[in-house]
């Protein structure tokens, strides 16, 4: 008894944090970035988008901000249909297995630096899990994401869903190995694999890919930075390519590419359950945007070292959270842009791009990384 | 918390048992899925966080669904209704109770008491006798955590490097080797 009072006060932070990101935070910015991306692809296509549905039974239309209600309800209201030829556990356990990896992942996201709340002595992190071996954790939890897609495909025990697990499984696979080969560079150079202190490190001496601060109004980099900005804008780029890939996002969003696989592995799904696929496909999206924030573009620090990470006072540590999430939407909106933009890639090109330019050039980056630090070596 | 240390063994076991159990593969690969995770939340237990973070990343994530993706091009009807292969089990058997054995000597040889409690303090204690440790790890072991990952960083790579060699050489053999099998033509 007298123990579980002392882990008392650590249960109620971390059940807070969790039902505040997950369900507040998390949860709602996915049922936004499916209204985002109607309104963002309409605007691209120079059409309207839902603009209709607002306050219910009134003539308030709020730009259409009441879709995603609606959306949801319609889910939730639709037949529940299970084909009789499915094999029932895993076409039942498959959307689980899809959304909680990706809402996993968020444990070790920093969101925040610290929050000072009135009245308590030590400023909370702003952090569920503040693990050392934060990467490898998210890596961890992201490759499991492909177990729901690989059942969902298997257990509807038809064709074109087979075929879309089949793709999905070996695209994610191939690209796991770029991505984590992508991060590389990044570990290197900070050292360290807690996520909170490698944004710390870069809200003191500017982005990973903005090594900038002030000395006054004078901006001041080093050329140790300057050199190891070659290397980090190649994995910038490979790791922003293989998230897309890894989230099944157009151009590479062959699993379930309507043109040959009608819906690939949710074919067979209706009701909640395909939203559920829906909706973790765009909470990987998000968290993986956030991680991509967070690597390279300073995740919560503003730019230049300016501001503080809010362990002192209660204002920095709410900007904090707000350029974070500012950031993240602004990534979100890129991942839509692209999406109505670029073409499908054919199935073997995609291949081709992992196996053969990718995984080559992020090795030779990590190469490039060392030999750069080698020679600016502080001795 | 033994509480947690009973519920993830349990979780193993049962997982474990259901493995060998069950007639369909699809469900023994998933099984053996469960029963890693729960063998990674007991390494984490034991503050080794790099250790069980790596097995699910190469197990669960890697290794398993390789597995995974080849039962499922299978035809599993005809591997459902195959008899049961005796031999097999046999072996299985005898491998499991030299296992028992093997455990039984080394534990019988261990002194718990001689470490020192909590074994976190050993391990600290053996941590700082480390050269060389980065900034990174120093600040983790001021505030008495261990810096895992960047002991067996170095201790790999230190002293074992030649071993690490090559072991990468033989992955690299097998890689090669498995690209020729499938290359080859069939004449």
């Amino acid at each position: 008894m007298a123990e579980l009072l002392l882990i008392l006060p650590g249960l109620i932070e971390a059940t807070v944090k969790i039902v505040g990101l997950v369900f507040l935070v998390i949860l709602p910015m996915v049922a936004y970035s499916v209204y985002a991306e109607r309104r963002f692809s309409a605007l691209l296509q120079d059409r309207v988008g839902p603009n209709r549905v607002g306050i219910p039974f009134t003539k308030i239309s709020l730009a259409g901000l009441g879709q995603p209600m609606a959306d949801g309800l319609k889910f939730i209201l639709k037949e529940d249909f299970t084909p009789a030829h499915v094999r029932k556990l895993y076409y039942w356990l498959a959307p689980a297995l899809t959304m909680v990896p990706a809402l996993l992942t968020c444990a070790v996201l920093p969101f925040g630096g610290y929050l000072k709340v009135p009245f308590v002595d030590e400023p909370f992190r702003l952090v569920i899990a503040d693990l050392d071996v934060g990467i490898l954790f998210v890596f961890a939890i992201a490759s499991l994401g492909v177990y729901g897609i690989v059942l969902a495909g298997w257990a509807s025990n038809s064709k074109y869903p087979f075929l879309g697990g089949i793709r999905s499984s070996s695209q994610m696979i191939s690209y796991e190995i770029s991505l984590g080969l992508s991060v590389i560079p990044i570990l290197m150079i900070y050292g360290d694999l807690n996520l909170g202190s490698i944004v710390q490190q870069q809200h003191e001496h500017g982005w990973a890919l903005l090594p900038v601060t002030l000395d006054g109004l004078k901006p001041v980099i080093s050329m140790r930075d300057l050199a190891l900005l070659v290397p980090l804008s190649i994995s910038f780029v490979i790791f922003v390519t293989s998230l897309f890939a890894e989230t099944n996002r157009l151009p590479f969003d062959l699993p379930e590419c309507e043109t040959e696989l009608v819906a690939g592995y949710h074919t067979e799904y209706s009701s909640m359950k395909f939203a559920l696929f829906f909706l973790g496909e765009y909470a990987a999206m998000i968290i993986g945007s956030g991680f991509a924030v967070t690597l390279f573009l300073g995740g919560w620090s503003l730019p230049f070292g300016l501001g503080s990470d809010g362990s002192d006072s209660l204002f920095w540590g709410l900007v904090g959270i707000g350029t974070f999430f500012a950031k993240v939407i602004g990534f979100i909106l890129f991942f839509i842009w692209i999406r109505w933009s670029i073409p499908r890639f054919r199935y073997d090109q995609l291949m081709r791009l992992g196996w053969v330019f990718f995984f080559e050039i992020a090795l030779f980056n990590i190469l490039l990384t060392a030999a750069i630090l080698m020679i600016f070596r502080q001795s | 918390m033994d509480v947690l240390f009973y519920i993830f063994s349990a979780i193993m076991i049962l997982f474990g048992l259901g493995v060998v159990v069950s007639r369909n593969p699809v469900t023994s690969a998933l099984c053996l899925v469960v029963s890693f995770l729960g063998l990674a939340a007991l390494f984490i237990q034991l503050d080794a966080f790099f250790i069980g973070i790596v097995q699910i990343l190469v197990y669960a994530g890697a290794v398993m669904v390789l597995f995974l993706f080849i039962i499922m091009l299978l035809d599993l009807k005809s591997e459902e209704h195959q008899p049961m292969n005796y031999m097999a089990f046999a072996g299985g058997v005898i491998l499991a109770v030299v296992f028992v054995v093997q455990l039984a000597s080394v534990l019988s040889s261990f002194k718990a008491g001689e470490l020192g409690f909590p074994l976190q303090q050993h391990e600290l204690t053996l941590a700082e006798n480390a050269e060389g440790l980065p900034e990174a790890a120093q600040e983790r072991m001021a505030e008495e955590k261990l810096p895992d990952v960047h002991l067996v960083g170095r201790t790999i790579f230190t002293h074992f490097n030649f071993p690490l060699q090559v072991v990468a050489v033989l992955l690299l053999v097998s890689t090669i080797g498995v690209v020729i099998l499938s290359k080859r033509k069939l004449t």
